[in-house]
């Protein structure tokens, strides 16, 4: 076998194709981990408002999210069809739900109950304390859990690609296929960079947003 | 004045936590909740601005009950610190202390500026307004949190053991600062804590509970101490009631009688005939500035040099004008001559008390504090109000005792 690890020539013959797969896998990861966002902060509302409510919530949510990857795609297409990206976004969006619930409703117990209880005492009502005091002082654990639903949304994008939309996965089926490396390091590769770069954003913007919590984390 | 009329607590499982509770907290008055865990201090405070409210009886604050205002403004006008500070970790301290008139909806700029205004009030450093809560030690949390308090000026402060996480040595610090500001701002403050000294420190009026929030005795500091109504409130005073109600009389009434001093510089020669000429065992040696620096007996001295190389002894000194007599005894205590040091306001020698002044004065304070056992009524007596405060030392002292003789004759010579 004198096949190289990495053939240059293909990855620049092939760079449209591959641009176009890593749009594709930046959109089917990261709807899924946005739209699950705004579902978890009003559901995780609800479940501090209602403590009941959590625990069925969240049994609902880690039973979705024990079910196989690729289960739950073959069991969608008939309703989202066969290689749409909808096939993958609406599973990986329960996956991203079932990470963030618990980070919402961790994140606002989080919420020191002085603090809580001098909000109430200087005259905030129940909206504006949520507003102004409950939800910022969630915001280091919620974007906690948004780093790690992200980087798993963003590595599970690739299982689709055996229904045929699986972003940078599909470089895996195919070098698989052909007995050809290069397609399955560049695929690996911006996996990872992707990954990175997801992380790195959130980071940045957790320390624009909350400079407050740095030495919270670190005391 | 806060009032409350047979206010009782009772909660769905049936546990009362505040039993028919009447009492005035009044206007301009640090009025003290005080008693051990479970007598419903805390639940009796939070009454006041509706974080609880009552099952029965009612709470007026200046004759309107608290049951008719609408919490969130009822709340904007009362200030509120309690232990762990509560401040916003996500707010620096300017904002945090703004908060109360951003909820006003004063303009950004005012609120800021009124809230730079209290940062010196409470003794903060100008330079921490663009801190964040975790950049600072607990006790300067805890001024930010009194500041955050009185930024809209609320008439009324409600404190909820506000100084008990904080170390012994900043604990007291906060307390002089406390009653500093309300010397300048006669708030009507409501303060809870389970610490009887602080009561007894801070309190114009004390009123000590019983667990299951039934009042035990309210009085004013020196009152509890001389007469508590029964075993349960003499009991929660602890030991040393008769040694801490001295705190409480003025140390003008002791009698002062004129020292001989002799300078640190006069050789021992010197020394020798100012005590003969004046027939004295002690001398009193003070520095250039005419401070004393200690008691020197004729008969120790070396046989040549100056005072200010010979070995002098310990001596112990009060201001007779701000200090108690508890602080009179200390200082002559702490000299081996039993003569206590009395000095004036700006530093200056006024005289010295001797065993023999002090043991009068104490006779006189006994026949004072400790007349004979009579039933105390609850209920505010008419001294709490007439008290007045002129001195932090331990405790400040509030009544002047009728007939005190703060006319001793005092002297200097030297």
């Amino acid at each position: 076998m004198d096949e190289p690890l990495v053939r240059w020539d293909w990855i620049a013959r092939n760079a449209g194709t591959i641009g176009g797969l890593l749009g594709d896998h930046m959109v089917m990861s990261l709807v899924p981990v946005v739209v699950a966002l705004l579902v978890a902060v009003p559901l995780g509302l609800l479940c501090s408002r209602w403590r009941w409510l959590y625990q069925p919530t969240v049994g609902v949510t880690n039973v979705v999210y024990s079910l196989p990857s690729l289960a739950v795609f073959s069991l969608l297409i008939p309703i989202t069809g066969l290689a749409e990206p909808g096939t993958v976004i609406v599973p990986l969006t329960f996956y991203s739900l079932a990470v963030l619930l618990p980070s919402v409703v961790d994140g606002l117990a989080a919420v020191p109950e002085s603090v809580r209880q001098s909000a109430t005492a200087m005259g905030f009502g129940p909206l504006r304390r949520l507003v102004q005091v409950e939800l910022p002082i969630a915001v280091p654990v919620v974007l906690a859990g948004t780093r790690v639903a992200a980087v798993s949304s963003i590595s599970l994008v690739s299982i689709g690609s055996l229904i045929g939309r699986g972003g940078l996965g599909y470089l895996f089926i195919d070098g698989w296929q052909r007995t050809f490396p290069t397609p399955i390091v560049v695929g690996i590769v911006l996996t990872v960079l992707l990954a990175v770069l997801a992380d790195g954003v959130i980071i940045f913007a957790q320390r624009v947003l909350t400079p407050w919590s740095r030495a919270r984390s670190a005391a | 004045m806060i009032t409350f009329e047979q206010v009782t607590k009772r909660y769905a499982d049936g546990t009362v936590a505040v039993s028919d509770l009447s009492l005035e907290a009044p206007t301009g008055r640090i009025t003290v909740f005080v008693g051990p865990s479970g007598c419903g201090k805390t639940t009796s405070l939070r009454m006041i601005n509706r974080m609880i409210d009552a099952s029965s009886g009612r709470i007026l604050i200046d004759d309107r009950d608290v049951r008719g205002v609408d919490p969130a403004e009822l709340r904007r006008g009362i200030g509120y610190v309690i232990q762990q500070a509560g401040l916003f970790p996500h707010r620096r301290v300017l904002d945090n202390i703004a908060t109360v008139p951003y909820l006003l909806g004063w303009d950004k700029r005012r609120a800021r500026d009124r809230a730079a205004e209290l940062m010196e009030l409470v003794g903060l450093d100008a330079g921490l307004a663009s801190r964040y809560p975790f950049q600072l030690s607990g006790g300067q949390q805890q001024r930010v949190g009194v500041a955050r308090a009185l930024a809209a000026d609320p008439p009324i402060l409600l404190m909820d053991e506000p100084f008990s996480a904080v170390d012994p040595v900043v604990r007291a610090s906060l307390q002089d600062e406390l009653l500093r500001l309300q010397e300048e701002l006669h708030k009507t403050i409501v303060f809870v804590t389970h610490d009887i000294d602080e009561a007894i420190k801070l309190g114009d009026s004390i009123a000590v509970l019983r667990v299951g929030g039934r009042l035990a005795q309210l009085a004013s500091p020196a009152e509890l101490l001389a007469r508590p109504a029964d075993d349960f409130v003499a009991g929660f005073l602890g030991r040393d009631r008769g040694i801490r109600s001295l705190s409480f009389v003025p140390a003008r009434s002791v009698r002062l009688r004129p020292v001989t001093t002799v300078s640190l510089s006069a050789d021992v020669d010197e020394a020798r005939r100012t005590a003969r000429d004046a027939g004295e065992d002690w001398l009193l040696a003070v520095g250039d500035d005419g401070t004393p620096r200690g008691w020197v007996s004729p008969l120790d001295l070396p046989r040549a040099g100056t005072l200010a190389e010979t070995p002098l002894l310990a001596f112990g000194s009060y201001d007779r004008d701000a200090d108690s007599l508890r602080a009179a005894l200390d200082a002559a205590l702490l000299s081996p001559t039993g003569h206590a040091v009395a000095l004036d306001g700006d530093g200056a020698i006024a005289g010295v008390a001797t065993q023999r002044a002090l043991s009068e004065a104490l006779a006189e304070a006994a026949a004072l504090t400790a007349p004979p056992p009579r039933p105390v009524s609850p209920g505010l007596r008419p001294d709490a109000s007439g008290a007045h405060r002129d001195g932090e030392h331990a405790g400040g002292v509030r009544e002047a005792p009728p007939g005190s003789m703060g006319d001793g004759r005092e002297a200097s010579r030297g």
